[in-house]
């Protein structure tokens, strides 16, 4: 892992003191909330519907035992004992006191992490893979050109007024777990002539205008990496729209223009950069790579387990390695009926024991808000799972119905047009008692409580959009969306559901798609490509289909 | 197009230091329980009960006006946003309806 320079640990400190003079200087009055609200969020403090929110970035969702440990003790010392992991890799906190901010953040300086570009205009926390370095279908570890990115746009000068905030996801693998295709810049690693490069897109992104991202390069050479991004950040922060938030991100800027044009410019643009990287940015990369290096693996002896309860929790919650001697391990943070992506203290802090203990103290966050202990030797797969289940961190539903993710929604966030945690908590539970998890098999449903599609609603097999209609929390679904390689945006099924109404549909949804698909192997998203949207619509609004008879 | 007649408002906040939700009583306090807010029924008195909380920036944040209506214990939200805003989440005992426990 990336260990902090005393470079980096200066800069920390100083804009950590920075920011303690600039809340007291709110609280005794020197700053108005208008002067101040900026700063605040650079540094990512929100205030919420309840509270203020501490939104902390975890690099491309890689953290060490120590700093979950650390996440832990924020969550006991400065909140209510828990923290919530996000769909963009990061931990948010929603109690903490405006006072005791600025002690948060430097606890957390303590270890390497920080909060800013949390927020605003700038280029945010860059995601990637949560497999990075362990996967079995891996081509590179995207994990040090994430970090060579994030030390390049963090308080980088010329974008920190972008014209929106700015996404950049990255994988090393052909099958694409980190949702590339959703984010302003995606990075997709790509082997051409013995050579690993990457291809470029742009202009994907979820929210009221969904799009696919678009190819820009089909392949980048590595050593190119850094001045085509700033091309592109540049290029996208002289053409974005400024006068209509709504219009401002890279994909109405692709769209408007047309990604020809958008491409010739950044062509120009990289052309006039190229030269100015002299090479000292791969010279980093190199430095960078070298801390990334792999720990150094024990044999581990063959696995045999009869237990069906482990053989469930392997079956759904472990991902091949890259040694077939080693597992890559998902903690759900999916508990029938829990708060999708929360974790208290005292199971951070189990994570992290469990992480020294049996994966070589790293661990990783998923968008999908779970947990991975990326190299645990598979001997060691039922001690680690009787612990964790002994802490409500075993259940078995990775990539299942109840594996949901869920936006904070009306429970906290100040956007949210109606409540998505509770949606996702009773659809849980009546999967649960329905007891057809594992027949239904791998379904992937997101909640958003809001249109700018936190919860990723438009790439989910089953979408749920929170929205207020009339004063009252209505529904939407859509159907047949995908994160994949294979991206697809979900189509709307039709008119939304009501609070008290939604549970029963996506019931009826999951019911129907197990009398229509051919097998086992016929997954949910299979099957709504196979049959389009009728069946599953006649499904959802039987009524009509009396109506029409 | 028609101006909407008014309807009945709270004024609320955030607090400055804590971010609890609070409301303004016809005392000119600050009030966690929605029921002890003042229900204003008159426009123009609501316009400057909003400008009195926007005096007050050293105590809460965002200022802003609410619909509310009359109960039986004080005034009630309209709005479910509101209403969560009142209680807490409903995922946690978390928040106000913690604090009446």
């Amino acid at each position: 892992m990336y260990q902090y320079t005393d470079f980096d640990r200066d800069f920390l400190a100083e804009r950590n003191a920075q920011f303690r003079a600039q809340v007291e200087r709110r609280i005794d009055g020197s700053l108005t909330e208008d002067e101040f609200k900026p700063l605040r969020l650079m540094n990512g403090v929100y205030l919420q519907l309840h509270a203020y929110m501490l939104r902390v970035a975890i690099p491309y969702g890689t953290l060490s035992s120590d700093q979950m440990r650390v996440l832990g003790e924020l969550a006991e010392r400065w909140d209510k004992g828990y923290g919530h992991f996000t769909t963009r890799q990061n931990i948010q906190y929603n109690w903490p006191k405006l006072r005791d901010i600025p002690d948060m953040l430097d606890r957390l300086g303590e270890v390497g992490m920080h909060a800013i570009q949390t927020s605003g205009n700038t280029i945010r926390n860059v995601t990637a893979d949560h497999f990075a370095g362990a996967a079995a279908d891996e081509i590179i570890d995207p994990r040090p050109v994430a970090e060579l990115l994030r030390q390049w746009s963090t308080d980088h000068p010329e974008f920190q007024f972008l014209p929106r905030k700015f996404k950049i996801a990255v994988t090393g693998a052909p099958n694409d777990r980190a949702v590339t295709r959703a984010h302003d810049i995606g990075l997709v690693a790509r082997e051409r002539d013995g050579k690993v490069g990457f291809e470029v897109l742009i202009g994907g992104g979820l929210g009221r205008t969904p799009m696919i991202g678009k190819t820009v390069r089909d392949f980048l050479p590595i050593e190119d990496l850094l001045p085509y991004c700033e091309a592109i950040v540049s290029v996208y922060n002289l053409l974005g729209r400024r006068d209509n938030k709504y219009k401002a991100r890279i994909k109405i800027t692709v769209h408007e223009n047309g990604i020809d044009e958008i491409r010739s410019r950044i062509e120009e643009r990289f052309a006039e950069l190229k030269p100015l990287f002299t090479g000292v940015d791969q010279d980093m990369l190199a430095g960078i790579e070298a801390q990334f290096a792999l720990p150094s693996f024990r044999t581990s002896s063959p696995l045999d387990t009869t237990d069906p309860i482990l053989r469930s929790w392997i079956d759904t919650n472990t991902a091949p390695h890259k040694r077939g001697d080693h597992a890559i391990v998902t903690i759900s943070l999916k508990a029938h009926g829990a708060t999708p992506g929360d974790a208290t203290a005292d199971q951070m802090r189990l994570m992290a024991d469990l992480a020294d203990a049996h994966a070589y103290g790293e661990l990783r966050i998923s968008h999908e808000q779970n947990v991975i202990l990326p190299h645990v030797p598979r001997d060691t797969l039922p001690v680690l799972h009787a612990a964790l289940r002994a802490a409500g961190l075993g259940t078995a539903n990775v990539g299942l119905a109840s594996d949901i993710i869920a936006c904070p929604g009306m429970d906290y966030c100040a956007l949210a047009t109606a409540r998505s945690i509770p949606v996702a908590q009773q659809i849980a539970e009546r999967i649960d008692a329905l007891k057809i998890e594992h027949e239904v098999g791998h379904l992937k449903i997101k909640i958003s409580g809001c249109i700018n599609a936190c919860g990723h609603h438009h790439v989910g097999h089953i979408g749920i959009l929170g929205l207020d209609r009339a004063g009252v929390e209505n529904y939407q679904i859509t159907l047949g969306g995908d994160g994949t390689e294979h991206a697809a945006i979900g189509e709307r099924a039709g008119p939304g559901f009501a609070y008290d109404e939604i549970v029963p549909a996506i019931e009826r949804l999951i019911l129907a798609y197990l009398d229509l698909r051919e097998g086992a192997e016929d997954t949910f998203l299979d099957a709504y490509r196979r049959l389009g949207p009728a069946p599953f619509k006649a499904a959802l609004y039987p009524e009509e289909k009396q109506d029409a008879a | 197009m028609p101006r909407r007649p008014f309807t009945p408002k709270v004024v609320t906040a955030n607090r400055l230091l804590e971010g609890d939700v609070v409301y303004l009583s016809a005392a000119d306090e600050w009030v966690t329980d929605h029921h002890l807010a003042e229900l204003i029924e008159d426009e123009a008195i609501a316009q400057l009960r909003l400008l009195d909380a926007e005096r007050q920036p050293d105590i809460v944040v965002g200022a802003y006006l609410a619909d509310a209506k009359a109960g039986p214990d004080g005034p009630e939200p309209v709005h479910f946003r509101e209403t969560f805003r009142s209680r807490g989440p409903s995922n946690y005992a978390h928040g106000k309806q913690a604090e009446t426990l």
